[in-house]
């Protein structure tokens, strides 16, 4: 019999494509996806290497970060860097033959959230991506990571990664959630109790009942944020849920071919008595909303508690907390729930799916945001869009005085002209609260879609649950 | 890809926990196409106010570290996004080691790819080069990557674990997408199994 092996191991074994005496593999890659920030270099290499995209039909391109995401959009992008960067992308997906979703598709959007809507990612897949929230994709039981620009083209030339088996993590969620706790409130909670380092070096694995009680949707958002808890990926095994969500999407097997895939996901488990190097269990009845206070995602408190101080903390983390409370411009002992806030973030590859949306508009519906908020809806694809208008969400929104925007990355991060000025203060979905991740001394807290919708209603940090 | 094989230099210290790639390189500069020339903006926000003045308190704006060529930083250095552009940051502008007790994953591999060598130590001896790099410019930090030692201005060796594929792509500066196609054979042999097996991947 051979040993008991966590759904990691299995992943990584059926894609080992050669290993080296010292242990070094060849890790094959299924899905290679590519946006405009890390891939322009790598192309680049390519060509002056004379070398060829090795399988362009695995290779799925979407510019996202820097495209405006304002109705006017089809006027062109302004800023001259970020047109160079998107016509660069429009010109390598177009020499190398790759799949593209261009600015003008109705179905671009987050690369991230593109790639599961269209059927690109399924179950027991590995995927990659120059970019951190690759993580996302192994919502469906696939193992799923960022990777630097270097091996994007390592990736393009070859269709492999040179890579080390990492360690095996469990985090388990047990039992139900409580209401107006959600799938973003579990893995910012699940960061706080591990620390951006406590999963570094492993492959997260999350399961128990409040993980499996989860849709497509919110299981993406706990893995997205897998990499804020320093994680190699975070993975979730494919069931039921899983297989619907795949069934008929555009890329997903069809007839025959969908059988035997089905057949062969639900090998996709953990054995019995399989060993986890590490393992942290979290009683779902004990989460609740969370916001975060500083500017790292470890820094995560229940919207009841009050900012903390720096003596509540030891080692490096009392100079850090410092330096945070200082550029968040908070005093300890404040209330979470008494921070005014003049910026409403809605949408990232973190929370800009249907589902948010929905969350978002069921706490919004028939009120309206606070006199001078700026409070923005991005949905994050176009398919995304459609579907809200098509719900009646985008009206709610509307109504209630957000704007509507077109997909893209947007204020998650500042590389486009959403941008927050020094000193504002963003209730976000999205998933870094960095200093100047929304913009130069911008100040961010993140929380989930229902908690920024009612952010945006009273104009602080506010527990949703007193707005359902 | 440079060579990496042995280093004396000025280590600069940055303390601070959790520095992040955000830090490292501000995404505004993550717009261009080439990997050559962020070195001005490593640490921006940190390095300069908004009228794009130094901040003469900033370590690498000090006379003594403007020539640093390693970093010597506190827990989990490279957090955050996968951006090269941190490290090309880190390597433009003349940094060819950083010293920690961790890294983030993504920022580690990243190093490797660029002739950069990350070190990590235990707590003690990275707190004791912290010491070291406080002295400034009359400290010089040295590093052999060939016999895989650390040594402080005082003459106290430290060895650190490096991985042995990558130690030896860092000290012969090889290309390693050529060692990899080298493989095709074994890629190829892959493909055509899943092909058969799994006709939907
Ligand atoms: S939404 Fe934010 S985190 Fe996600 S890919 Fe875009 S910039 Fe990155």
């Amino acid at each position: 019999m051979t040993a008991p092996k966590t759904l990691y191991d299995k992943i990584w074994e059926a894609h080992v494509a050669h290993k080296s005496e010292d242990g070094t593999c060849l890790l094959y890659i299924d899905r290679h996806l590519v946006h405009e920030v890390t891939s322009p270099q790598a192309f680049e290499g390519l060509r002056m290497a004379g070398r060829k995209v090795r399988a362009p039909e695995k290779t799925i391109a979407v510019p996202d970060h820097n495209v405006p995401t304002t109705l006017d959009r089809a006027k062109g992008i302004d800023n001259e860097e970020s047109r160079i960067q998107v016509e660069a992308l429009d010109k390598n997906a177009k020499d190398f033959g790759v799949h593209y979703y261009p600015v003008s598709d109705v179905r671009q959007g987050i690369v991230h959230i593109v790639g599961p809507e269209q059927g690109w990612t399924l179950p027991g897949m590995t995927v990659v991506c120059g970019d951190s929230h690759t993580a996302t994709h192994g919502a469906f039981g696939s193992l799923a990571h960022g990777i630097g620009t270097s091996e994007v083209e390592h990736v393009l030339a070859t269709q492999t990664l040179i890579q080390k088996k990492s360690k095996n993590m469990k985090v388990e969620i047990t039992g139900k959630l409580r209401p107006g706790v959600t799938a973003k409130d579990i893995t910012l909670c699940v960061i706080g109790e591990t620390g951006t380092a406590g999963g570094t070096g492993y492959v997260i694995e999350y399961c128990g009942e409040a993980i499996r009680d989860l849709s497509m949707e919110g299981r993406m958002t706990v893995c997205n944020m897998a990499i804020e808890g320093g994680a190699r990926a975070g993975l979730i095994a494919p069931d039921e849920t899983t297989y619907q969500y795949c069934n008929g999407r555009a890329h997903a097997p069809k007839g025959a071919k969908w059988d035997t895939a089905v057949a062969y996901w639900k090998t996709l488990f953990t054995d019995e008595g399989a060993n986890f190097d590490k393992v942290v269990t979290i009683k779902g009845e004990d989460i609740a909303p969370v916001v975060t206070w500083g500017t790292s995602p470890e820094d995560v408190l229940p919207i009841t508690a009050a900012v903390p101080s720096p003596n509540d903390f030891d080692g490096g983390k009392v100079d850090a907390v410092k330096r945070s409370l200082e550029y968040m411009g908070l005093q300890t002992g404040t209330q979470l729930s008494d921070i005014m806030i003049d910026t409403v973030f809605i949408g990232s590859c973190t929370n800009g799916r249907i589902e948010d949306l929905r969350a978002a508009a069921a706490i919004l519906k028939g009120k309206k945001i606070k006199d001078g908020m700026r409070a923005m809806v991005v949905p994050g694809s176009g398919l995304v869009r459609a579907q809200a208008e098509e719900e009646g969400l985008a009206d709610i929104f509307k109504e209630a005085g957000f704007e509507w925007r077109l997909a893209g990355c947007s204020m998650c991060l500042a590389m486009n002209p959403d941008q927050l000025a020094p000193g504002e203060r963003c209730a976000a979905t999205s998933n870094r609260n960095f200093e100047g991740r929304q913009g130069r001394g911008g100040r961010t807290h993140l929380m989930s879609p229902g908690m920024a919708a009612a952010a945006a209603i009273t104009g602080k940090l506010t527990d949703v649950r007193e707005l359902m | 890809m440079d060579k990496f094989t042995e280093l004396s230099g000025i280590a600069a210290p940055m303390p601070l926990i959790n520095i992040d790639t955000d830090m490292i390189i501000p995404k505004v500069f993550l717009k261009t196409i080439k990997r050559s020339g962020l070195g001005v903006n490593l640490f921006d926000e940190m390095r300069y106010d908004n009228d794009g003045n130094e901040i003469p308190d900033f370590v690498l704006n000090k006379p003594q570290y403007r020539n640093s060529e390693i970093i010597v930083a506190g827990d989990n250095f490279g957090c955050g996004s996968s951006r090269e552009h941190a490290p090309w940051a880190i390597k433009d502008f003349g940094i060819r080691c950083v010293i920690s007790t961790s890294f983030a994953d993504i920022f580690f591999n990243n190093c490797f790819k660029n002739g950069i060598l990350p070190i990590v130590l235990p707590k003690e001896q990275v707190d004791l080069l912290m010491q070291d790099a406080e002295k400034g410019s009359n400290a010089r930090i040295q590093i052999d990557l060939a016999i895989q030692t650390v040594t402080s201005s005082d003459g106290v060796v430290m060895k650190f674990e490096v991985d042995n594929f990558k130690k030896h792509c860092l000290l012969n500066g090889l290309d390693d997408i050529s060692l990899s196609l080298e493989k095709s054979d074994s890629i190829e042999t892959y493909e055509t199994k899943v092909a058969d097996i799994h006709p939907w991947v």
